[in-house]
């Protein structure tokens, strides 16, 4: 059964109660919360993900709970737990949802070591992928969701997971998110997109969520092995400019950006050689996202059927 | 009780055979909880007992064995470089628990979490140790003048030492109990039977009933009990690799004698033998008895460690486990010190200490942040 099926009172009910088994990408996650924005912001961006697979088997056992000390009436506040395992400071009840993303980021970049894990965003088109790998800021979440408005299936926004054995990456398609002036142009650029509350005043400044197009979230079981690795850079009022990069730094670049690159080992360093030497590199500056689809749809279609279950 | 799905598969690997899928979903819950996860896996792939892990969770154990086998890496390494850095110091440095089970190339060693590394040099030379790691970036992790005192005067290693560069913890220690312990195992005996490694000159492990003794210590006389499943399966894994050595097991009591150890292996033997079927023969078992506490001390001991060596998971936890774990943790310092330091050093880490923090944190905030400024000041310098 779908999110969406489901009346938001009876998703509620269920999360406070034994909680939901919400299949996101490969991973099955327990979330258990009795918090409303929470449940109700998870109707809304993750309404086309399944909630029921196998009860009582699940990958992460999430919990998001406020603590309960003096601060409860003055300045609520909510905890992440894994299992028991309380990983972070409690945040300001406000900012419960934006946590769950946070937290999740961190348990699969935490423990998912079957898969060379890179900070980047991941598109396909006709059977092609680019992947962005990116510090926070360079712009490469409004990128990605600029393209996903534009007929790019979301891969990843966040967490790139690649395959050490074929390259291949497993999708795990969940809301974009975005910050500060992208909401804005995201909102112009995407009117019909849905979009999560706002959220002020967090460490990342003011923040949102973003819904992963449907047919994305559909598709999430298609694996896709990446061809272009794209360094996006948003300059204002830049053309939209597409360079080539120089192999060796762009190997160094996405080494930093990746969560597990130590932790793996040769098998890290022997993964990423391997998917820098098959990718084309380039940087990509762009002041405008309608420039930016334009280039993005003129890249050089390949001939390598890259697309497979 | 609870179920404690780890330890019945530390028992018997092939009972998981019969687990459905909600239990293996709890034994690997547990089994994180109690960094047994990627042990787990070293004991299956053993008993080629891979093959029943149900695909949809397999994963977990694959990746927290790459975390481990990592660590052993990492560990290797650094002791290459506390090595070379004490090599010009001329003193023997002896490896402890993890590192030597690493670097010793024992069965104790895979699928291990290492938090740090442990070493052991003479009381003698502790001054000169400190220098040489110094000028190698080893830097004492504790500023607080506080610890600094509590550590040199009671304790029975330096602070801390953290590596400026790769942020690896070191410990050093001269004895493996403190100063003012109740127990006094002689280190220089210790030392005098340390056994030497292949390829670096001057650096040891302890003698097989020494590991023992020392692990056994720490787990019942000294640690805190917070991973003391892990800590037990450490101890099961060494019983078993050192008694295929004849004569192992009377030697063990005998030193355990000498050592004024008895009570920590009684301990050992006992918990080992119930909770993971170690093959203690029953003449040492009860040989081993000459350390068992009097009747209601054991039958309380009991209570505490048959709770606390369960894994610290919400399913193995029953009303009284909370209690369990807070008097070992109270046993643990009452052991370390008599009562007329430890009232005044509990009182000081319970109020002094987090109004210290609690001010470092605000300067902290008032100061300005040195990478945001770097980044201002060279905003293109990176690559």
């Amino acid at each position: 059964m779908n999110v969406a099926l489901e009346s938001a009172d009876s998703l509620k009910k269920r999360l406070s109660g034994s909680g939901c088994y919400l299949s996101i990408g490969p991973f099955v996650v327990h979330l258990n919360t009795s918090i409303p924005s929470v449940s109700e912001t998870l109707g809304l961006l993750y309404s086309e993900i399944s909630s029921d697979p196998k009860e009582g088997v699940a990958d992460f056992h999430i919990a998001l709970e406020r603590p309960s000390n003096h601060r409860r009436w003055l300045h609520p506040q909510v905890n992440f737990s894994l299992d028991g395992h309380v990983p972070f400071k409690p945040l300001p009840l406000e900012q419960a949802f934006p946590l769950f993303e946070w937290g999740l980021n961190w348990c699969v970049g935490s423990y998912a070591h079957q898969y060379l894990i890179v900070h980047a965003a991941v598109i396909e088109k006709n059977g092609s992928v680019a992947l962005f790998p990116a510090p926070p800021g360079s712009g490469k979440s409004t990128l990605c969701a600029g393209l996903v408005n534009r007929g790019w299936r979301l891969l990843s926004d966040e967490l790139a997971l690649i395959s050490p054995k074929d390259l291949r990456v497993t999708p795990i398609p969940r809301p974009v998110s975005l910050k500060n002036e992208s909401i804005e142009v995201m909102h112009k650029f995407a009117p019909d997109a849905v979009f999560g509350p706002i959220v002020h005043d967090t460490s990342k400044g003011t923040v949102t969520h973003m819904k992963a197009p449907d047919e994305s979230v559909e598709k999430q079981h298609i694996l896709a092995r990446p061809e272009w690795i794209i360094f996006p850079k948003y300059e204002a009022a830049a053309p939209a400019k597409l360079v080539q990069r120089s192999k060796n730094y762009s190997f160094m670049e996405i080494a930093e950006q990746s969560f597990n690159y130590n932790i793996l080992g040769l098998r890290g360093f022997d993964t990423l050689q391997r998917l820098v030497d098959d990718c084309s590199c380039y940087d990509f500056s762009y002041g405008r996202l309608e420039d930016a689809v334009e280039v993005f749809d003129s890249l050089p279609v390949s001939n390598k059927q890259v697309v497979s279950s | 009780m609870k179920s404690d799905l780890v330890s019945m598969v530390l028992r018997q690997p092939a009972d998981v055979q019969s687990l459905t899928l909600q239990q293996w979903d709890l034994l690997i819950r547990q089994a994180r909880k109690s960094q047994l996860l990627a042990r787990l896996y070293y004991y299956l792939k053993e008993e080629e007992l891979l093959q029943y892990v149900p695909e949809q969770v397999g994963w977990h154990f694959e990746a927290a064995w790459a975390v481990t086998v990592r660590h052993a890496e990492s560990v290797q390494w650094e002791v290459k470089k506390i090595y070379r850095a004490l090599f010009s110091v001329g003193v023997p440095v002896v490896l402890l628990k993890g590192a030597a089970y690493v670097v010793a190339g024992m069965p104790s060693a895979a699928g291990r979490v290492f938090a740090d590394v442990d070493i052991m040099v003479p009381k003698g030379a502790l001054e000169d140790v400190e220098r040489a790691l110094g000028r190698n970036g080893w830097v004492t992790a504790h500023h607080d003048e506080y610890d600094q005192r509590y550590y040199r005067t009671w304790m029975h290693e330096l602070p801390p030492l953290k590596h400026f560069k790769r942020q690896t913890v070191l410990d050093v220690h001269h004895a493996i109990l403190p100063e003012t312990a109740r127990l006094h195992p002689d280190p220089h005996k210790l030392m005098m039977d340390a056994v030497p490694l292949d390829d670096m000159e001057d650096v040891y492990v302890f003698a097989p009933e020494d590991m023992v003794l020392h692990s056994a210590t720490h787990l019942f006389h000294d640690g805190e009990l917070e991973h003391g499943l892990r800590d037990l399966v450490d101890l099961d894994s060494l019983l078993r690799h050192f008694s295929q050595t004849d004569g192992f097991w009377e030697r063990l009591l005998d030193r355990a004698v000498e050592m004024e150890l008895a009570r920590p292996l009684y301990y050992a033997l006992r918990y080992t033998s119930h909770l993971l079927g170690t093959p203690v023969p029953n003449d040492i078992q009860s040989k081993s008895r000459q350390g068992e506490p009097n009747v209601m001390m054991a039958w309380l001991m009991d209570q505490l460690f048959y709770r606390a060596l369960k894994p610290d998971h919400a399913s193995c936890r029953d009303s009284f486990t909370g209690l369990a774990r807070w008097m070992l943790y109270i046993r643990s310092h009452y052991l370390r010190m008599p009562m007329h330091l430890l009232i005044p050093h509990l009182l000081y880490k319970s109020f002094i200490t987090p109004y210290k923090e609690r001010q470092l944190e605000k300067q902290a905030q008032n100061q300005p942040n040195l990478a945001e400024f770097l980044k201002d000041v060279a905003p293109e310098n990176r690559k």
